[in-house]
């Protein structure tokens, strides 16, 4: 049964967050948290290299599925998508240096997120097609930018507030996000499920 | 990562290294993204934890093997292949074996190329270290992990499905705490663990230091 391009969008923007409902993306989330200002760029540049990586995936799977060599898929994922990374940030470099210049380290750690690779690993799992699949890597994107701003906004508010010092730092971000994945689950009724 | 170049060690200290002093789930706080969506079952994270410990001694055994031969400047590229292959074949292994827990892992199984953990051991401990050293850390860290995500998935099964490995602990009237099977419960448990030991630390050195995660 084929899932509307809306549902897949609200589904996987609320309902089954990428970060708060499937764990996907949480090291940076964790690690580059601290700031308004920073989260934003990282989450941009993110989207952008989900929304590569899925075009890339779709057509790796097809040309994998066609010469069935499907054992292949993972390290050619991997593959492509370090690949990207490095392409993005050439051309960046090269036509927007301030861009280039506000996203620095987090370019290439982006590799490593797991948000990347578990867009084009749940796509070819879900069977999506073309358009599903591009749907699919900008809602992620654009949930993953969510969670990090929404959590960065409250830990910019935490800092002023006094806490134990046993609370301070992962554990007291931990349950932060705990709390926050819990306000998504309300979402649940509005996407489609699993 | 950040763990600095220390002189010879003994096996036993190598090996002892990931599962209390630098254990990757409670100290280093690496892994997560496996570590909180499979933890909930003690069997999911029990087989998580193996399937991770395999990949790591594996990768760790062979970038060692190898530490002379790759170039400096594609040293990452090399790493990440090598642990893609052993990723794919433990998913076919895991296939074989058990199509329950395959199917209960899903794509976390192939997630295991981007953990942080089997990158971070390949660059930072098995590339500077002869073979046996580098396996014995890893089989530590591993062994490190599996605890952590076991500590993690018994809590949230008991907690929120009244069972342990699938056997109901409590009588009828128990009425289970949905909401830790949930993924609001992965991030509250691990954080609780994460508060005792900050605790327990904060204790061991009374008034010295409360803040150890920066």
């Amino acid at each position: 049964m084929p899932e509307s391009l809306s549902s897949i969008f609200i589904g996987t923007l609320l309902a089954n967050n990428f970060v708060l409902a499937m764990f996907l993306g949480l090291c940076p989330f964790l690690g580059v948290s601290a700031r308004l200002n920073t989260a934003l760029p990282m989450g941009a540049a993110t989207t952008f290299v989900m929304l590569v990586a899925s075009l890339c995936a779709y057509g790796l799977n097809w040309l994998v599925t066609a010469l069935d060599l499907q054992f292949l898929r993972l390290i050619a994922y991997i593959v492509i998508i370090a690949s990207a990374v490095q392409l993005v940030e050439m051309f960046l470099k090269k036509n927007s240096p301030v861009l280039f210049r506000a996203l620095g380290i987090y370019l290439p750690l982006i590799t490593t997120n797991c948000a990347v690779l578990g867009v084009a690993l749940f796509q070819t799992a879900r069977e999506y097609s073309f358009l599903q699949a591009l749907t699919f890597a900008a809602a992620g994107g654009a949930g993953f930018t969510l969670a990090l701003t929404l959590m960065a906004g409250l830990r910019e508010r935490l800092n002023l507030a006094n806490v134990p010092n046993v609370v301070q730092g992962t554990a007291l971000s931990l349950m932060l996000a705990g709390l926050l994945s819990l306000a998504f689950m309300g979402f649940a009724g509005l996407g489609a499920g699993e | 990562m950040n763990v600095p170049l220390h002189p010879p060690r003994s096996s036993l200290e190598e090996l002892l290294e990931g599962i209390w002093k630098q254990n990757p789930v409670f100290v280093m706080v690496l892994g997560m993204c496996p570590t909180l969506a499979v933890s909930v079952s003690a069997m999911n994270a029990f087989s998580m934890g193996i399937a991770t410990t395999f990949v790591l001694v594996a990768s760790c055994l062979l970038v060692s093997l190898m530490r002379h031969l790759v170039p400096k400047e594609v040293r990452i590229a090399t790493y990440i292949v090598i642990i893609a292959t052993f990723v794919t074949v433990v998913d076919y292994l895991i296939q074989a074996i058990s199509l329950a827990v395959y199917e209960a892992l899903g794509a976390f199984i192939q997630l295991i190329v981007v953990n942080c953990i089997i990158l971070g051991r390949a660059e930072a401990h098995a590339s500077k270290n002869p073979p046996l050293p580098a396996v014995l850390n890893a089989l530590g860290m591993g062994a490190g992990f599996t605890l952590g995500l076991f500590a993690l998935g018994a809590v949230r099964e008991v907690l929120g499905a009244g069972k342990l490995f699938g056997f109901a602990l409590f009588g009828a009237d128990f009425q289970p705490w949905v909401v830790m099977v949930l993924p609001p419960g992965g991030f509250i448990v691990l954080g609780s663990w994460l508060l005792l030991f900050n605790w327990l630390e904060a204790h061991r050195h009374t008034g010295n230091e409360g803040t150890r995660h920066a």
